[in-house]
Order: structure tokens, then C-alpha cells, then sequence
């Protein structure tokens, strides 16, 4: 436990929001995140959005990795 | 798909692996508490790429597993109530109880709805007129969202939906599992969970137990890298809580979540299929919300709960034992044919292994 | 006053009956090269045929690229085409629940003319019953057929042999993810379409090219139900690659978002074709030729063992097994 998908936000109404993720398309609640914007990628569960997913952070972590790899002969 | 296949490149799973080698550090046992951690590794082959440089064992991270049978035949007692439907995540419908499961009772007449959602089974009861009873199952990452189905129910009015809680929470169970007699060196602890509690909610686990923690991801470079980070705490005798997940996991995670939980729930003592009773490791309706609360409800007979013989789903689930090592494991148990939750629960350790690895 | 439902009157065998039939059935089938009307048809067969019957109760009636009367010409098109047989004559049997809307009927009737067409089948013979509400969900069908076989001798599943490569006709996981769109309570929505077709010209294809030892459709349990079933009566292994199966992007994201393992999940418009090293390459050209085979692609190896097992490599380079799904498909959280 526990699967969540993350999901780009398309449209935010009230306490729901459209979510799609490579073609694949949901209404989900936003009660747990209740300031998401459209744009932002968020992790799905269940119905959820339980967080959004940091773009920023996500990049420090590939570009790190990738320097990982560049050291490994 | 964005956020996901970054995380699958095969040249990076493969240089991560190496460096691990690399490490030298060997013997360190691991141990996963996330039944996703569990078919994730099984579904890459993320032992394989470990071999013989870390142990990655599975404890008692998939909360279908760790439902009491009690809590099951309960359930199952309530939907053979002529008015009652019953509503419930994919994940329970083939876990066996003594008798019978959800499956096998559709198959008898009851009224059997699997959800995605817990906001389905509001809807569902909305539409339905029916008593609807929802099978509250999940960690701290899916009791949030039962608890605004709740207040959602609470506000629109609709009496006819309850829920049979039987959610869990992370911190008291691992905290028995370093204290207990198994040798654990380091958690890798579940991602989505820790969206919600965050990181501080383990900090325990360090301070008093001097176990490595590595809050991670569940993609496979996500677990390559968060061994990776354990095995360097473990290396360095730095035992501390680190996250891994750093794009969806804060030190104080989810506060509008944890506010919404709190709101609803409050912990209580439950019994863990396996590891027996955990203090504070449950969670209850508060007194504001015990009209949802669907055994107060519903008087039905509590059956009486029975182990099935031979099972050790209890010891794969501490971790003590391994799916081979339980006679039942292939023969008597199969995926098609489950005796215990840790082969019928799509992510139970006998169930990644029979599927995966055998 | 005409019908606008399914009476139990229809299913009588009285004047109803014959008018639903005429009316439903015969105006359209007998485009397709039928002669119905009697109770049974003759078949001017020489030598031997394939012969096969299949069930179709899909939920809901229409889906996304197709609905139950192209899913059951199909079908039935496709089991005999893993025969290594052409399709020619097939029978329609119809249990309609009482108080179906007749427009349904018909649409369903179209829709199975038109797969005949382009099948190249001919519809037969068939029955109706009609069963109380309740009885029924809606339309249960079943189609038999028969088919020609290409060479004197059928392909079975248990032909494959050591060294052989494994082929498929292009990408998994439509079907089921297109029918899982429109149920309620899943409610995700996507463009995938089923991609329920007739594979005869495929199959034929294939079988005519080059040296095939073993064909399988991968229907209900997925590409990994086939694959089992094929290394288990091959008594062989059979390892396929994770980078070559084909899966479109928004299937992939589906069965993420559900907990599905694309491995299980149906297809109505896949062969999984198994040939002769020596001949792999002229076998895969003469699939993408065909109709319905233009994404074809090589996918894995038939390896000596162990018997019965199948194996995935990942991209990676690890291996891991390829089970059987153990039940229906269901959404997970965990």
C-alpha cells in the first residue's frame, strides 16, 4: 500500500478537479489539497489528491542521478 | 507517463545497482513495510539486482494482510442482512475469512459493490436507498479520504452509509517490529503514506531503536536509491531518518489531511493479523462521528474468527519466515486457491513471490 | 403496432417469433452470402475443418470500438484463425432478456453483419429465446464456426519448439481498458477504443509465409493467460521481452491509476503467433501486410525450460515470472 498515480491537474472546480495522466482521465477530490492549481502534478489515490508532486524537487533528484550515473564506469 | 518512466531508465537502475556493490557493505537486513514496496521489487526484479549484497525482506506493509480475520467475517456477517450492500476496495474481495470471502458471498446472493472510491460508496448509497456499508481498510494515505467521504456523507444528509473501520497506522507497528527479536537494520518506509505524516512522524526509530530509515519512492530507482541511502546511515553508524521521496514527501507531510483525519478518527488499540495487539495502531470513529460506525449499527451475530491450520501468513508478515518456507506456500495455497490474505492480497509477500519469482 | 421491446412472445416459435427473426436477423444476415430459414444449413465442406463455439456476455452491450455482435463474429473468426483455418460459416444463438429494447437488437445485428462482412463469413443458421426479465443481463451471445483449414494438419498450442521466435500483431491491453472505461464506478475516462477485429487475414497470412508452430489469441486473462497456456501445452518455455510488447501510453496510465498489470488484461484483436527462427523475419513481414497486423512486432523466444514457465525481461536486464491473472481483474488502492 499504497498505489497513487501522479496526475496533471487540468481544471479545478470547487472541491473536485480533472486530472489526466498520458490520456488517461479522472475526477478526483481535492479536500485533502485544497489550494492545487491547475498545471501542478498531483499523486491520486483513491479518489484523492493526497499531494502534489514538487517539479523542482523531482528535477535536483533526476539531475543527480544522472550524475550518478555519469561516475560509474 | 511523467513522473513515472524517469524513474524506470535501465541504464540508471543498473549504475545504481553497481554502486550499491560498490558500497561494501554486506549483511545489512532491509525491510520494506509497503505491500507496493513488495510487488514493486518483485515486479522489477529489484532482488535480482541486489543479490548477495542486501537481504530486502517484506513486513507487514499490505493493510489486507494485517486485517484481522475477525474484522472480515464481521463484515461479510453484516452483507448476508437482507438490506445491506456492501461496498469495498478491489484489494478484500478474495481475502478469505473462516468461512467464506466477499467473492463467495456475491456468489450467494449478497450484494457485493467493488469501489475505487470510498466518494463511490456515498454515491452509491445516495442512488441506492440501500444500507451501504463501506470495508474501511488502508494506512494513513487512504483513512484521510474515508474520513471526508464521512463528512461528505454527514452534509448532504445521507443516513444510509456506514463504514466497518479497520485502518491502521505505520509508526506503532514498526516501532514493535525494531523492538521485537528480528533483526531489522534499516526501514525503507512506504512513500505515500509519509505524504500524509511526514517525516517527523518516524524520527522515534532512529533516536531509540539506532535503526536507518529512508523514507522512498516506489519506482525502481526510487528503491535502488533509497537502499543505497540506507546502506551509507548504515555504513556510517548514522542511524536518522532521511527522505528519499523528496517530490511528494515533507518532514511534516500532509496538514490539511492530518486536521481531516484527526477530525474523524482517533488511534485505538487493534489487532494486527501476525503481530497480534499493537497499541495506538488503530484508528476509531470519535464519539461525534460513531453514527457511522456500521457493527454499532448492524446487530449481527460476531461469528467466531479461526487461523486457517497450517497458515503462517502471521510469521511472513513479522518477517520471520518466507513464503517457501510455509508448507501451504504453492500447494494448498495458491493465488487461485488462498488459504491466508498474504497470497490472495495482490500485493501480499507470498502473493509477489508466487507471481514473480517462485 | 410494432415492437419497440423483447416479449416473452418472441421466444414462443408462433408468428411474433417469426417476424422478430425476419425482421431482426434475416434482413441483414442474408447480405453477408446466408441462406437461412431452415432449422439447419449444409455446408459444402471438403476435407478438414476447424470447428469452435464461444459465449459472449460482455458488459456493457457498446463500448468503445465495438460491442457484443462484432466481439462474437470476431470471436469466434479469431479462435478458428489459431487454428491455422479460414473462417466461412458461422451460427448465432440469441438469449434476449424480456423487455430488451429491439433497436438494441438491431444495432447488434448491424454490427454483426458488418463484422461478417469484413470477416468474410457467412452467418448460417441461428436460434432466438427469449427468457424473463431478470433472467438475463440484457443479451447473452454465442457463435459457432467453422473454418477451412490452410494446411492438412491444424495448429495447435502445443506446437512450439526450442529456438522458435515469439511474435504479436500489436499493442495490449485495449480491449479490457476500453470496456473498464464505461462501467460504472471506475469513472476515468479515455480515447482508447477496444480494438475487437478479425484476425483470419493475419493469421493466414503468417501461416502461408513462413513455418508457424503454434498460435494463441490472448483474449480474457491477457497476453500472460496465452503465453502460459502455450508454454504449458508446448512444454516449453517461452521469455519475452518487456521493451518490445507494445502498450499505448494511455493504456500504460490506465492500469497504473487501477493496480492492473497490463499482462492480464483482454484483448479482442491480438494473435500471438509462434515461428520458426529461420523463417521469424518473412512471418513478421507478411503480418504487417495484413489487415489488423500493421503494429506487428517480434516480442521474445521459445527457450527448452523449464517446461511450462514463462519469463519477462525487463528492460533492465533482470527476469522475473509471468503468471496467469488468479481472478477477475478488480481495481486496487494497495
Amino acid at each position: 500500500m499504497c498505489l497513487a498515480v501522479p496526475m496533471e491537474v487540468m481544471r479545478v472546480e470547487g472541491d473536485t478537479a480533472e486530472v489526466q495522466a498520458a490520456g488517461t482521465r479522472r475526477k478526483i477530490r481535492t479536500d485533502l489539497l485544497p489550494d492545487v492549481k491547475v498545471g501542478e502534478y498531483v499523486l491520486v489515490h483513491a479518489g484523492f489528491a493526497i499531494e502534489r508532486v514538487q517539479a523542482d524537487q523531482a528535477k535536483e533528484d533526476l539531475a543527480l542521478i544522472q550524475e550518478l550515473i555519469g561516475g560509474v564506469p | 507517463m511523467k513522473y513515472v518512466d524517469e524513474y524506470r531508465q535501465p541504464e540508471a537502475l543498473r549504475a545504481l545497482a553497481q554502486t550499491i556493490r560498490k558500497m561494501g557493505v554486506s549483511g545489512a537486513r532491509l525491510m520494506e513495510v509497503c505491500g507496493t514496496h513488495t510487488m514493486a521489487a518483485a515486479r522489477f526484479g529489484l532482488h535480482d539486482l541486489l543479490a548477495g549484497v542486501v537481504r530486502l525482506s517484506s513486513g507487514p506493509g499490505c493493510p489486507v494482510c494485517v486485517t484481522a480475520q475477525r474484522e472480515i467475517d464481521l463484515f461479510i456477517e453484516m452483507g448476508r442482512l437482507s438490506h445491506v450492500t456492501l461496498a469495498s476496495f478491489g484489494d478484500m474481495v478474495r481475502v478469505p475469512g473462516t468461512r467464506s470471502s466477499l467473492e463467495r458471498e456475491r456468489a450467494r446472493g449478497a450484494r457485493v459493490e467493488v469501489v475505487y472510491s470510498p466518494m463511490e460508496a456515498v454515491g452509491l448509497a445516495a442512488q441506492s436507498g440501500r444500507e451501504v456499508v463501506f470495508f474501511a481498510v488502508g494506512f494513513e494515505t487512504t483513512a484521510p479520504g474515508i474520513a471526508v467521504s464521512l463528512m461528505e456523507a454527514r452534509r448532504r444528509g445521507i443516513r444510509n452509509f456506514s463504514i466497518l473501520c479497520a485502518h491502521k497506522t505505520m509508526p506503532a507497528a514498526l516501532e514493535a517490529l525494531a523492538s521485537s527479536q528480528i533483526k531489522v537494520d534499516g526501514f525503507m518506509l512506504p512513500g505515500h503514506v509519509s505524504t500524509i505524516i511526514g517525516a517527523r512522524a518516524y524520527e522515534f526509530l532512529p533516536t531509540r531503536r539506532g535503526v536507518a530509515c529512508v523514507i522512498s519512492g516506489f519506482e525502481p530507482m526510487d528503491m535502488l536509491q533509497s537502499v543505497m541511502m540506507l546502506l551509507g546511515q548504515i555504513r556510517n553508524g548514522s542511524p536518522r531518518v532521511e527522505i528519499q521521496y523528496r517530490r511528494a514527501v515533507s518532514r511534516e507531510g500532509n496538514r490539511a489531511a492530518q486536521e481531516i483525519m484527526a477530525k474523524v478518527f482517533e488511534p485505538c488499540d487493534v489487532e494486527w493479523r501476525g503481530l497480534g495487539m499493537i497499541a495506538g495502531s488503530g484508528l476509531k470513529l470519535r464519539p461525534e462521528w460513531a453514527d457511522f460506525d456500521a457493527p454499532s449499527r448492524f446487530q449481527v451475530p460476531v461469528p467466531e474468527s479461526k487461523e486457517p491450520q497450517g497458515c503462517r501468513c502471521g510469521e511472513v508478515l513479522a518477517g520471520t519466515a518466507e513464503p517457501w518456507e510455509c508448507e501451504l506456500f504453492g500447494q494448498a495455497c495458491t493465488p487461485e486457491d488462498p488459504v491466508g490474505a498474504c497470497m490472495v492480497s495482490s500485493e501480499g509477500t507470498c502473493a509477489a513471490w508466487h507471481r514473480y519469482r517462485r | 403496432m410494432t415492437q419497440d421491446r423483447v416479449l416473452l412472445a418472441h421466444g414462443a416459435g408462433g408468428r411474433m417469433m417469426g417476424e422478430l427473426i425476419e425482421r431482426v436477423f434475416l434482413s441483414r444476415f442474408s447480405g453477408t452470402g446466408a441462406r437461412l430459414g431452415d432449422d439447419s444449413a449444409t455446408l459444402p465442406v471438403a476435407g478438414p475443418v476447424a470447428f469452435t463455439t464461444d459465449a459472449y456476455v460482455v458488459d456493457p452491450l457498446f463500448f468503445p470500438g465495438g460491442d457484443i455482435g462484432r466481439l462474437a463474429v470476431c470471436g469466434t473468426v479469431n479462435d478458428l484463425a489459431t487454428a491455422g483455418a479460414v473462417a466461412e460459416w458461422l451460427s448465432a444463438l440469441f438469449v434476449l432478456e424480456e423487455g430488451l429494447e429491439i433497436s438494441v437488437l438491431e444495432s447488434v445485428a448491424e454490427s454483426m453483419a458488418a463484422a461478417a462482412r469484413e470477416a468474410g463469413v457467412s452467418i448460417v443458421t441461428g436460434d432466438t429465446k427469449v427468457v424473463p426479465r431478470g433472467a438475463a443481463d440484457k443479451m447473452f451471445v454465442a457463435t459457432a464456426g467453422v473454418g477451412r483449414l490452410l494446411r492438412p494438419w491444424p495448429i495447435t498450442g502445443a506446437g512450439a519448439r526450442e529456438g522458435d521466435v515469439v511474435l504479436i500483431n500489436g499493442p495490449i491491453g485495449d480491449h479490457g481498458i476500453a470496456v473498464l472505461s464505461k462501467r460504472e464506478g471506475l469513472a476515468f475516462e479515455t480515447d482508447i477504443v477496444s480494438d475487437c477485429a478479425p484476425l483470419g487475414r493475419v493469421a493466414a497470412a503468417a501461416v502461408q509465409a513462413g513455418d508457424v508452430h503454434a498460435m494463441r489469441d490472448p483474449t480474457r486473462g491477457g497476453l500472460a493467460s496465452a503465453l502460459n497456456d502455450l508454454a504449458a501445452q508446448s512444454g516449453v518455455c517461452i521469455e519475452v521481452d518487456e521493451a518490445a510488447i507494445p502498450v499505448r501510453d494511455a493504456v500504460k496510465s490506465a492500469c497504473e491509476m487501477l493496480g492492473f498489470d497490463v499482462l492480464h488484461v483482454a484483448n479482442e484483436g491480438k494473435m500471438v503467433v509462434i515461428a520458426a527462427a529461420a523463417d521469424a523475419e518473412k512471418v513478421l513481414e507478411a503480418m504487417k501486410a495484413a489487415p489488423h497486423g500493421e503494429e506487428s512486432r517480434v516480442i521474445g523466444r521459445v527457450l527448452a525450460g523449464p517446461a511450462g514457465q514463462v519469463t519477462l525481461r525487463t528492460a533492465h536486464g533482470t527476469t522475473r515470472l509471468i503468471d496467469k491473472p488468479a481472478g477477475e481483474l478488480l481495481p486496487r488502492i494497495c
